[in-house]
């Protein structure tokens, strides 16, 4: 694993040809990409200008250190898709406040990341019509997890000074992460701004790290957080300084088991490991207590499909063939058009959503799917924070399997293939912090602990973290 | 409720898509499935519970109002393969 840190150092130190480097990082990654599909795009260009402008004056919190973007947050002049081909083209004009935020402090983007069609998934399989879907790092007919697996597989093969940015709205920064054995930060909803991010659903979508250590998702926090005039949704408050938490006393932290996270569906293979790591802590000096918390997991999944597909079905409406990405001849009336363009280039699980949350919110419909989830949120989130009045984190696995094959992905009906999500849809859609940390193998692929905490406490998670990193 | 074809074909119609017979074919249990899962949330007792339409509270955020900077006429159709005179030029609305 590279040391950020001392790269960083090195950098501005002027002790690396930054240029040369940066040559060397972008055929690596190339050639990665060859066999494991993690990029939409390779951003040669780009990096290696902003490789030459650095080397004159090496600065920044991020100097010298290469980012990996997932496909839906738009990069000026770069092709940005989302994974989905009815945005094929589209070269965005402007940075999302990211974007801006890594430039800034010396951060190279060298290219977008492989996901779900505007993260539409658990498995990164349900790419757009004419991607490629990305491979496990651990095993090529696995899953890389998803939506945000592009970021997740590369974060694991890139051997170098590397953060990647991920996106969640149910689990799609967590998940991957888990299945790649990286770690991966889902902030709280509202601390990173989402100007420029390619919408899912407006009140879960959040833009968070993924890197190989606690630290490297500290320092991106670090530089992406923060209030953003652009962004109406952004939280107005102080950006701790997360890196100073890495490798922080935690042993006064009061931890919750959720119980319900190792019942029926979570496999023997990730319960097991997971109370050996509760046990490990323990006997390291923290303490646990087992809690129930019943309606995230029982009825999360519930409310996150029928919230998430109603937004994305309105957010998906602007996709009509006119303005941006796709275009086909322009010929009969506007319902002719817009209807041809999206029925030949929207992928089949975007339709699937579109039509569900189109439903979801229909007359005669709404107060009984819609409504009646967003009442079940307020429960969901009311007693999260119930929780959070005794605890300084909760534990679950992050995923009830480990990744699958894609030939075993094919056989699930669609409700199972939805229930990856089962433990990460709660924290989403209360808009809770959480990281994915690696503990172990079993089989010899990854398993992945969740550590859940209250808004705006990142910095615990990244204490619990940077504990758990260095003894597993 | 009944899932029927022409159920799907009218929701999908109301997005703007038009889906093929195998698509409807593969979504009509798709969809059973799924919302007989949903309806789990009958059980729940929201009587007294407010919706949340975002988990944390927000306020609103509005700017002074004056005129600020924004796309050139250019730009703004830089991304479209449709334009006339400077506009977006768009399918017939008739």
């Amino acid at each position: 694993m590279t040391d950020i840190k001392e790269f960083v150092k090195s950098v501005k130190n002027k002790e690396i040809d930054i240029v040369e480097h940066i040559h060397k990082v972008l055929d690596d990654a190339e050639s990665i990409n060859k066999e494991y599909n993690y990029f939409n795009t390779i951003t040669r260009d780009l990096a290696i200008e902003q490789a030459k402008e650095l080397k004159k004056n090496p600065k920044g919190k991020l100097a010298g250190v290469v980012v990996s973007v997932k496909d839906s947050i738009c990069v000026k002049d770069v092709e940005t898709t989302a994974g989905s081909r009815i945005l094929k083209g589209y070269k965005p004009l402007f940075h999302a406040t990211v974007i801006d935020r890594i430039i800034k402090e010396g951060g190279i983007i060298i290219g977008k990341t492989a996901q779900d069609e505007f993260g539409f998934g658990g498995f990164s399989t349900n790419v757009g019509l004419g991607f490629k879907i990305p491979k496990n790092p651990f095993d090529k007919e696995r899953s890389t997890g998803g939506s945000s697996g592009g970021s997740a597989g590369i974060t694991n093969k890139l051997d170098y000074a590397h953060l990647s940015l991920g996106e969640s709205t149910g689990g799609s920064i967590v998940e991957p992460s888990s299945f790649c054995g990286v770690v991966g930060l889902c902030p709280t909803y509202g601390r990173v701004s989402r100007y420029g991010l390619i919408d899912y659903a407006n009140s879960l979508d959040k833009i968070g790290p993924i890197s190989q250590s606690v630290y490297g998702s500290a320092l991106l926090l670090e530089t992406i957080a923060g209030n953003d005039k652009k962004e109406s949704t952004s939280i107005d408050a102080p950006v701790d300084n997360y890196t100073s938490f890495v490798n922080k006393e935690c042993k006064d932290f009061k931890i919750g088991i959720i119980k319900e996270a190792f019942g029926e569906g979570i496999d023997e293979s990730i319960q097991k490991p997971i109370w050996a790591m509760i046990k490990k802590l323990e006997s390291k000096g923290i303490k646990y207590t087992e809690v129930s918390l019943p309606t995230p997991i029982k009825y999360g999944l519930s409310v996150y499909y029928l919230l998430g597909t109603s937004e994305a079905s309105t957010n998906l409406m602007k996709y009509c063939g006119m303005r941006y990405g796709k275009h086909e001849a322009l010929d009969g009336n506007f319902n002719e058009y817009f209807t041809k363009v999206r029925s030949m280039h929207l992928g089949k699980e975007a339709k699937r959503r579109i039509v569900l949350g189109t439903f979801a919110r229909m007359a005669g419909y709404r107060d009984a799917y819609y409504l009646k989830a967003a009442k079940v949120r307020t429960m969901i989130i009311n007693e999260y924070k119930k929780a959070f009045g005794k605890f300084d984190c909760l534990i679950t696995p992050t995923a009830p399997i480990q990744p699958p094959k894609f030939s075993e992905i094919d056989k699930l009906s669609i409700l199972q293939n939805y229930m990856i999500d089962i433990l990460t849809v709660g924290p989403n859609l209360a808009g809770l912090p959480h990281i994915n940390m690696n503990i172990g193998f079993e089989n010899k692929l990854p398993v992945g602990m969740l550590l859940t905490g209250n808004h705006l406490d990142e910095k615990k998670l990244i204490q619990l973290g940077s504990f758990i990193e260095k003894r597993r | 409720m009944k899932i029927d074809k022409q159920l799907i074909e009218h929701v999908a119609s109301l997005a703007k898509l038009k889906l093929t017979d195998k698509e409807i074919e593969e979504f009509m249990p798709q969809m059973k499935e799924l919302l007989e899962h949903f309806s789990q949330l009958d059980q729940v007792n929201t009587d007294k519970v407010q919706p949340s339409f975002h988990p944390i509270e927000l306020k609103n955020v509005t700017r002074e109002d004056k005129k600020e900077e924004c796309l050139t006429p250019e730009k703004a159709l830089s991304n479209t393969e449709h334009k006339k005179d400077n506009y977006f030029k768009g399918p017939g609305a008739v």
